[in-house]
């Protein structure tokens, strides 16, 4: 549905920062609300400063059904009425503004910090905190149940596996888990503010490392904008290459997970099996460009490097091969009734709350919600070749993997398509420098889900504001919300169904 | 029953043959990268202003290369006009010491084995705990790899445990941020002496690309002592695994 006071885009469409409408925050308020309730999902939610104490704050709604876009903003000081007691979606944006500006969303429920930093701004801090005082992560108040045989688990930030940290308290009955919170932050490195005043030599390489699993998702997603401004024209070889890597890349990806989920319930089979088959996938990256995550395979203009006849005939027959692989480790977890057991009503997420919450990707997939920014709002090669969208609707550990499952066995086809369509052509073109005064919104659909870059450039063509929002952003609640009322035992299992990213969340 | 049998057979044995073969890598796999000090014109900068992470120097002609900073993401070779710069399929990079990285156009030095008595503690039995902190999950996947059946790890007798008390070492990832500086001075105090400490990739080496932000503190060896330093972003798996088992004198 149409958003009130709100200019309209497609993806990866750039328009002036100025043709943006600024409305007074009661009339942003209202729209997003309403917009919101209509159906629209926040895909991004930021300030930037504005001078002598005033921030510009902007949102940017997605309508999945027409495909178009929505971007609004509204001028704040240093406190505004908080969203979130009407719009869930909007609960962790506020706090992470609050955090990032020391702008206060007055009557939120449940302000926090989200990756433990220091306010941007040297005398404006959401919580009043003294400046001299560090800052630790997980200090704070976490939510607590109380009562006679209630206890507490802490888990994190080091985990007992080669995994990224992060911190877990549960509050728990006996077994049952009543409340989840999650405390994340811990790989702040600081991206955001770093790529202020690019793009230079360092912001590709920035883009590579958001979240190292999905460097092809957030160097397409970047790609598109620096284009967008540019007014670059990618040619079509280019753009099949980035698709064939985007879903290398979810492959790789999807089929560990299946392994990493069979090996949290002891089913060795397929985790041994399907450990090794992911190193496959990411073998067949790096066939094409060297590496083994596409570095320096994706970046503005096109790719850096093009697949001679002879290495696309291998991928294609190496693929053939791990299709039968994959196909086999998987289709065990689906005969083995114990494996079933197991995922079968673990970690349910209701689908309204799905909804309430905006979960993106697999994990709204697996709710019954059609929604696949390569399907809604193609950009690149999926403006030409449509995959269709996988979903499944019991909303738990099953539906997850099975999600999984159907997306392997639709990218491998589609990469088997690409290479035999695939015509050659030029592979790079130079973009000029980005525009002045632009604003565009870039959505890709990585392996976890929606990725979401906005870029704001200066007078100079220069970034002014870069907001990056992996899946993992919106997600990370899901997990929580999927633990309640489930065994603690359960939380690798579901955790895992996830497999959310830190460094993506905590930039 | 049958079914997983079956699976079993499909799947084949897939464990490398390494090291009795060398490992098959990719065919545009960027290794050491080698210098050619006769190539290079006097004034020419290009090398060190395409360098995102300032890898690169120049001394009187000299060139320099840090491979604790590279990114191995070939910039300088493709932008030196004379072709001074090129990257080999060399993949043994590790280091002892943090100098050791610093690469001119003299030879490549291989890992150092641990002294006799660390190698008679360590070298038929080495846990480690893997420590994130800060890594983009691309060292760690590439760290976890070595637990497939590919890999084998366990058969040089390496392995990674959950608690840092069952561990001889950890093995740092990431620029380590400040938000987890405290969680890695405690997992190196929790591991009991005597312990080594691995650093895995740029970030951990240096800060990598993050080296420089005030969020972090510009890799493991500014917080704790590192005895081993395997370069890469991320390192190839056979990068990270010569590396170990150089250190435990498992090959010559």
């Amino acid at each position: 549905m149409q958003v009130s006071n709100a200019i309209s885009l497609y993806n990866c469409q750039s328009a002036d920062v100025k043709q943006i409408p600024v409305v007074v925050i009661n009339k942003f308020r209202d729209s997003i609300i309403e917009a919101v309730e209509s159906g629209n999902r926040i895909v991004s939610f930021f300030a930037a400063p504005a001078g002598a104490g005033v921030f510009v704050i902007y949102a940017v709604l997605a309508d999945d059904n027409s495909g178009k876009l929505y971007a609004l903003s509204s001028r704040v000081s240093d406190s505004y009425p908080s969203l979130t007691p009407d719009c869930t979606q909007a609960h962790l944006f506020e706090r992470e503004i609050a955090e990032q500006w020391g702008i206060k969303p007055v009557n939120h429920p449940w302000l926090k910090p989200v990756r433990f930093h220091s306010s941007y701004m040297k005398n404006q801090d959401a919580w009043n905190r003294n400046t001299k005082e560090q800052i630790l992560p997980s200090v704070m108040d976490f939510y607590k149940v109380e009562g006679e045989e209630i206890h507490e688990v802490a888990v994190g930030p080091v985990h007992a596996g080669i995994i990224e940290p992060g911190h877990f308290r549960f509050q728990c009955h006996g077994e049952n888990v009543l409340n989840l919170e999650i405390s994340l932050g811990y790989q702040h490195r600081g991206v955001e503010q770093a790529l202020i005043g690019g793009p230079n030599k360092k912001t590709l390489y920035y883009m590579q490392t958001l979240a190292g699993d999905t460097t092809i998702g957030h160097t397409t997603a970047y790609s598109h904008l620096i284009e967008s401004f540019s007014g670059s024209k990618v040619s079509l070889r280019a753009q099949s290459l980035r698709g064939i890597a985007l879903e290398l890349e979810r492959l790789a990806n999807h089929t560990g997970d299946l392994g990493a989920l069979a090996g949290d319930i002891g089913y060795l089979p397929t985790s041994s099996f399907c450990g090794r088959i992911r190193g496959d996938f990411l073998n067949l990256t790096a066939l094409m460009c060297g590496n083994r995550f596409g570095r320096g395979l994706v970046c503005p203009g096109g790719v850096g490097f093009d697949i001679s006849d002879k290495n696309s005939e291998t991928l294609a027959e190496k693929l053939m091969g791990y299709k039968k692989d994959v196909e086999v480790a998987v289709e065990l977890l689906w005969n083995t009734p114990s494996v079933l057991a197991r995922f079968e009503e673990t970690g349910i997420v209701q689908p309204q709350t799905c909804k309430e919450l905006g979960l993106v990707g697999v994990a709204a997939r697996a709710c019954g919600v059609e929604i696949d920014c390569r399907y809604n709002f193609p950009a690149g090669i999926y403006s030409f070749m449509q995959i269709p969208v996988s979903v499944w609707n019991t909303g738990d550990v099953f539906a997850r993997a099975y999600v999984r499952w159907l997306e392997i066995q639709r990218s491998i086809a589609f990469i088997l398509d690409q290479i035999k369509t695939s015509q050659p052509g030029q592979i790079k073109t130079d973009c000029k420098t980005a525009a002045a005064g632009k604003f565009c919104v870039s959505l890709v659909e990585g392996w976890r889900g929606e990725i979401c870059h906005v870029a704001v450039t200066d007078s100079d063509g220069s970034f002014s504001s870069y907001k990056i929002t992996d899946p993992s952003f919106h997600n990370w609640t899901g997990l929580a919300m999927a633990l309640r009322d489930q065994q603690i035992s359960d939380f690798p299992l579901c955790n895992k169904s996830f497999n959310l990213s830190y460094c993506g969340h905590d930039l | 029953m049958i079914k997983p049998l079956l699976a079993r057979l499909q799947q084949k044995h897939r464990t490398i043959k390494y090291p009795k073969a060398e490992p098959v890598l990719p065919e545009k796999f960027c290794g050491r990268p080698v210098v050619d000090a006769s190539k290079c014109t006097a004034d020419c900068k290009l090398c060190i202003n395409v360098c995102p992470v300032n890898a690169i120097q120049k001394k009187n002609s000299a060139i320099t290369i840090d491979l604790g900073k590279c990114l191995f993401c070939s910039q300088c070779a493709q932008n030196c006009p004379s072709g001074a710069i090129s990257f080999t399929r060399e993949y043994r990079l590790a280091a002892r010491k943090r100098d050791d990285l610093i690469l001119s156009d003299k030879e490549n030095k291989l890992v150092r084995v641990l002294d006799e008595k660390a190698k008679s503690l360590f070298g038929r039995s080495l846990k480690l705990r893997q420590v994130s902190a800060g890594g983009c999950n691309a060292c760690e996947a590439d760290t976890n790899v070595l637990g497939t059946v590919v890999f084998d790890l366990g058969r040089f007798g390496i392995q990674f445990v959950a608690s840092p008390r069952h561990a001889d070492g950890i093995l740092v990832t990431g620029p380590v941020p400040e938000n987890m500086r405290l969680a890695l001075e405690k997992t190196y105090e929790a591991v009991p002496d005597p312990k080594i400490v691995i650093a895995v990739g740029a970030c951990a080496i240096s800060g990598g690309i993050y080296e420089g932000h005030t969020q972090v503190n510009n890799g493991a060896d500014r917080i704790i002592p590192v005895d081993l330093y395997i370069p890469g972003c991320p390192p190839h798996p056979m990068t990270i695994l010569d590396g170990l088992i150089r250190l435990l004198g498992k090959i010559e």
